[in-house]
Formats: structure tokens, sequence, C-alpha cells
């Protein structure tokens, strides 16, 4: 799909001019040839990409969850898989979990019950490609990223759905009812609080998103305005519970429900669902890290302008890559700290109960995140009436989103006087 | 054109998924067939570069009404593994009125000349085939032609564009969801009041 995307359309007219995935095909194009080989070769290499970013972070957190749980809890963790600090832990897992039997109960819809991990993980993975890792690090760049990100990820809960049906078990049809309405629920202030820094932004392109919190602390959307810094960590919790993580993990009460919709799973499949997970939780912490914390930005001021130069198009390419990678690895640091609180939230707080964890979201969340969006559209009108600018410290970022209308206004101003309504 | 492998792995998937729907007896089986169609028909959407309605329509149909349709399935089944069993009369009705449907399509399709309009559609927006259709919808939305410059039509007097008719029905939706929260909750009531039980 990825190659598809940008092969009917003309470069230019796209918003990032240096996209990942453009570089790698004018240089499979120059070095191969043939146009269609280059494009399916450059979609493997961004398939196998993306799925690198989808497993890789959701293996390490796996050790890491193992390690800090086992801190909080006064325990040592993993010390010997793999060397001192049991660093081959979660792949030792995934071996143990491949050899075990891939069992399906009698009661199990024979075609939903081994289809309903495929849907989880498909969806978490596809979520990747729309997140971009530093300045045009991401695999498909569009105007609607981040809608097309969180639709993409809604679709998990049909997964979780069919699994806890197809299982043929009650804990597993109790523990999906659950899930899903939970899922479903939550969902609402996270997509209400997801669009409150996309209103200080002006535009739902991640990448454009990211790239205008260069520059000093201040710039981070999470800074802008009262709302966006009250907006992050009911965005965070929201996230946290869609994620279905501790204290929201009603799912898997194990006191009640064994395991869930997890119940009749096991070996590969099982794990497919705690990839997901852990993949999951890295996306949306990446969200988090672009939305309100400034993306791949280090936020330190005169590091993020020297580092941005080096990304023009002047600079040599070693230069503007070393720049990206720095990035990522900026960007990995931000959204892996924000996985850590989740773990850390997890181990510390004891779970709710299911009329709890309703009466938090419809309660408190939804009129909490639709309060916060209005103070948020009404805050730039107020600041521009009394002080006669619409931020309270800087230039106002959504300056940036402003010139982009215009430019797009210009290429489609061709002859359709006829169709105004 | 280099998607065109991809075009007929989605098509494929779009009418497989439908005839699944059609041919599975199971109630949930339905469900993911339909889950397949549907999603296969956003991802034509995207090879389209109309992303914005792809996107659209995984959110709103596969996201939303397909997980409301499981729901009432799984709440309203009276066994495990729900079948559906139809008469003769009801296969041939049901057959007749897709056929019909079926028939109105594709004369439709063969009676469109495509060379000229797919022509004449580059002539009108060459910037449609870049996708990216998301801006010049939401300006539609709020009454502004996305081939106009902001502020140039100011006194068009009242012009709201979509965003009215949007917002009315999006109230009645919600209206109808507060009268299936109230009779859902009356009902249960007075069931409660007669087993004599409480909570």
């Amino acid at each position: 799909m990825e190659t598809g995307w940008q092969a009917a359309g003309d470069l230019e007219t796209t918003m990032i001019p240096s996209l990942a995935e453009a570089t790698i095909r004018s240089f499979l194009d120059g070095a191969i040839g043939n146009a269609g080989w280059a494009s399916l070769l450059a979609a493997v290499v961004h398939v196998a990409l993306v799925a690198g970013f989808f497993g890789v972070p959701a293996g390490i957190f796996i050790w890491a969850e193992r390690k800090i749980s086992a801190r909080i809890q006064d325990r040592l963790g993993p010390t010997r898989v793999g060397g001192r600090f049991g660093w081959l832990q979660a792949p030792a897992d995934g071996l143990k979990l491949l050899q075990k039997e891939d069992l399906a109960p009698k009661a199990a819809d024979q075609i939903l019950f081994p289809m309903a991990p495929y849907i989880v993980v498909v969806s978490s993975l596809a979520a990747f490609m729309f997140l971009p890792f530093s300045d045009g690090w991401i695999a498909v760049s569009l105007d609607i990223g981040l809608y097309l990100m969180l639709a993409v990820m809604s679709l998990e809960v049909i997964g979780v759905i069919l699994a806890g049906y197809s299982s043929g078990s009650k804990w597993a049809l109790f523990g999906a009812m659950r899930e899903a309405a939970q899922m479903v629920s939550y969902e609402i202030p996270m997509a209400i609080c997801v669009v409150i820094p996309v209103v200080a932004a002006g535009s739902l392109n991640l990448n454009e998103i990211g790239a205008l919190q260069g520059g000093w602390l201040g710039n981070w959307l999470i800074f802008h305005d009262p709302f966006t810094f009250a907006t992050f960590f009911v965005y965070f919790v929201c996230a946290t519970a869609s994620c279905k993580r501790a204290p929201f993990d009603l799912a898997e009460a194990e006191s009640e429900l064994v395991a869930g919709f997890l119940t009749e799973y096991s070996g590969f499949r099982w794990s497919f669902f705690f990839l997901a997970e852990y993949a999951s939780m890295f996306a949306v912490c990446g969200i988090a890290t672009l939305l309100f914390l400034g993306g791949w930005h280090t936020g330190i001021p005169g590091l993020d302008e020297s580092v941005q130069g080096l990304r023009g198009s002047s600079a040599s390419w070693p230069l503007s890559w070393l720049a990206n990678v720095l990035g990522f690895g900026v960007f990995f640091v931000k959204s892996s700290l924000l996985v850590c609180v989740q773990i850390w939230v997890r181990w510390t707080l004891p779970r709710l109960r299911i009329d709890q964890v309703m009466m938090t979201c419809l309660k408190y969340l939804v009129p909490i995140s639709c309060t916060l969006f209005l103070g948020a559209v009404i805050w730039p009108l107020v600041l521009s009436a009394t002080t006669g600018k619409t931020t309270l410290l800087g230039e106002p970022l959504g300056e940036r989103a402003a010139p982009a209308l215009e430019i797009q206004a210009d290429t489609t101003m061709t002859g359709r006087e006829g169709d105004l309504p | 054109m280099s998607n065109q492998p991809l075009f007929w792995i989605f098509a494929l998937l779009t009418c497989g998924g439908a005839v699944g729907v059609v041919i599975s007896q199971n109630i949930v089986r339905m469900a993911f067939s339909l889950i397949v169609s549907l999603g296969s028909t956003a991802g034509l959407f995207f090879l389209l570069e109309a992303d914005f309605v792809g996107a659209t329509q995984l959110l709103v149909y596969v996201g939303g009404t397909l997980v409301l349709l499981i729901f009432g399935v799984m709440l309203t089944a009276s066994g495990p593994f729900q079948q559906i069993r139809v008469s003769p009369g009801e296969t041939f009705l049901g057959a007749a009125v897709g056929l019909l449907l079926l028939s109105v399509i594709a004369f439709t399709v063969i009676d469109v000349e495509w060379d000229t309009l797919n022509a004449a559609r580059t002539e009108a927006s060459p910037g449609a085939e870049s996708g990216n259709t998301a801006r010049a919808i939401g300006l539609r939305l709020v009454g502004i032609p996305a081939d106009h410059e902001i502020g140039v039509h100011e006194g068009r007097g009242g012009r709201t564009g979509y965003l009215l008719p949007f917002e009315i029905v999006s109230i009645h939706l919600l209206v109808v969801l507060v009268g299936a929260a109230y009779l859902a909750r009356a009902k249960r009531r007075v069931a409660d009041g007669s087993t004599g039980g409480e909570n």
C-alpha cells in the first residue's frame, strides 16, 4: 500500500519533501532501473523497518516490565538469561512460547479463534505506518495521519471481541465484553484530548506537528497553554486504559476471570496478543510524545536549531541522516520514559472494579476533556482580545500551518467556479 | 500503473467478503466477512488517493458500526454460535433483489464514458491525484471553496456550507441515542419490579 500511495502522486505536492520512502525508492530506482521493482523493493524495506519498530521496542519493554516490576516488589527479576541483567529474557520468552502446543478448545469457532490474534497484531502494526520516528522518517505521511492512526488502532477491539466470542468459554466472553466496553468508551475522551493539541498546532499531520515544536522547551505543545498541559495527563490516563493496562486491566482480572479473553489461547497466538499490547503502549506514548512533548526535538535552545540546520537541503546526506538518527534517539527515549511510567503505574496502583472503570471514563474523563477542549478553543480568542496575540510565550506555533493553507489554495485554484454552492 | 495488483487484491477481498456474508450461516462469521469486505473497500479508497474517505470508512464502518453489530448479535443470541436458517422463498427473494441491484449497477458502469470523464476530472482538478484531500473537504464543510482564498467571499449571505446540515444530523443521532438509553433503562426497571428483586 505504501508504494502505491506515492507512486501515483507527484512528490512536489506532498507536504514533506524529505520522505524516507522517496529517498529509498529513488535510490533503488537508480540502482535497478525498473520503477516497478524499485517500488516493490522499497515497500519490502519499509515493511521490514516498520515491523522492526513494532517488534523490537515491544521486546525491550517486556524485559523492562519484568525488571521494573521486580524492583518495585523488592525482587531482582531476570538476572541470568544472556548475561548480567537478563538481557535475553524477551527472546527466551518468545522461544518458550514458540515451543508450546497450539491448543484450540473443541467448543471454539475453528476459523475465528485462530484469526483473532492476527487482527489485533495487524491493527497495532499498521498504526506504526503513520508514526514519524524522526523528521521525515515516516512510512506514510498524510495530512490526516493522526486521524488515520487512531482509526487503525481502534480496530484492535474487533480482534479482542472475536477472540472472546470464538473461544467458546464463559471467562473469555466476559473478559472480552468488559474489554470491548472499556476500549470503546475510552476512545471518546482520548479522541477529544488528541484534538486539543491539533487545534493548537493547526495540523493533523504528525510529522508537521512534530516539526513545529522545535526551538526550545516552551515550544512544546504541552506548554502551549494551561489547557494543553492538563490535557496531556488526561490523554495519558485514557491511553493507558485503551491499552488495557493496569489499573484498567479488567479483561485480564486473574482473580475473577482467569485471564479474560486470553484464557483459551496458548503458545504463539497468546504471545501475539502481548506483542500487540506492548507495541500499542509504544504507539500511544509515541503519539503523546509527538503531540505534547516536542517529538524528536531535545528542547534545549540552540541545539535544536543546529540539528535542524543539518537537515536542510544544503547539507550532505550523512549529516542530515545523522541528525535524524539523533532525533530518533530523542523520540525513542521520550516514548520509552512514558512507557516506563505506564509500567510503574501498573505495579503501584490496585485494579479498579468494572463499574469504577466505566464511571471514571463517562462521569469524569469525558466532561473533563470536553471542558478542556472548550477552554483550549476559547483561550486564544481571550488572549488576542486582551493582550493582542494568541499565545502567552513566544510566537504562535499555529502560524506555520497557515501558509500551508494558502499553498493548498493556490494549487487547486483552477476553473472550479461552476460548482460553487 | 504500479498499484494494479494491489487493486485486484483489494477488489477480490471486497467481493470475497461480500460473498462470505451471503454464504455463511454463522452470524459472527458473517460479521467477520463484513469486516473483510468493508476494510478492503477502505483499501480501495486509499488506492484512489481518497485518504480521508478511506480513514472514515475504517473508523465509522469497520471500527464503529461493526463493533455495535457484534455487540448486538452477542447480546441477543440465545445460544452459543447462533446460526441463521433461511427458507427457499427468502433465498429466491433475496437473490432477485440482489440481481436487480447488480444489473442496475452494471448498466450504469457500462453506460458511463470513463475516458472522457477521467480526462475532464484531471483537467478540472490536477491536484486531486496527490491525495491529501482532508483540507479541501474541511474547507467545503465550513462553506469555503478550496479554490478561493479565505476572506474573499465574506459577504455571501449566511452560506454555511455543509456544516449546518451535518450538525443537525448529529443532534438527531444524539436524540436517538438518548431515547434508546431511556427506553432500555425503563424496561429494566419494570422487569426488576415484577421479580421483586432490587438493583
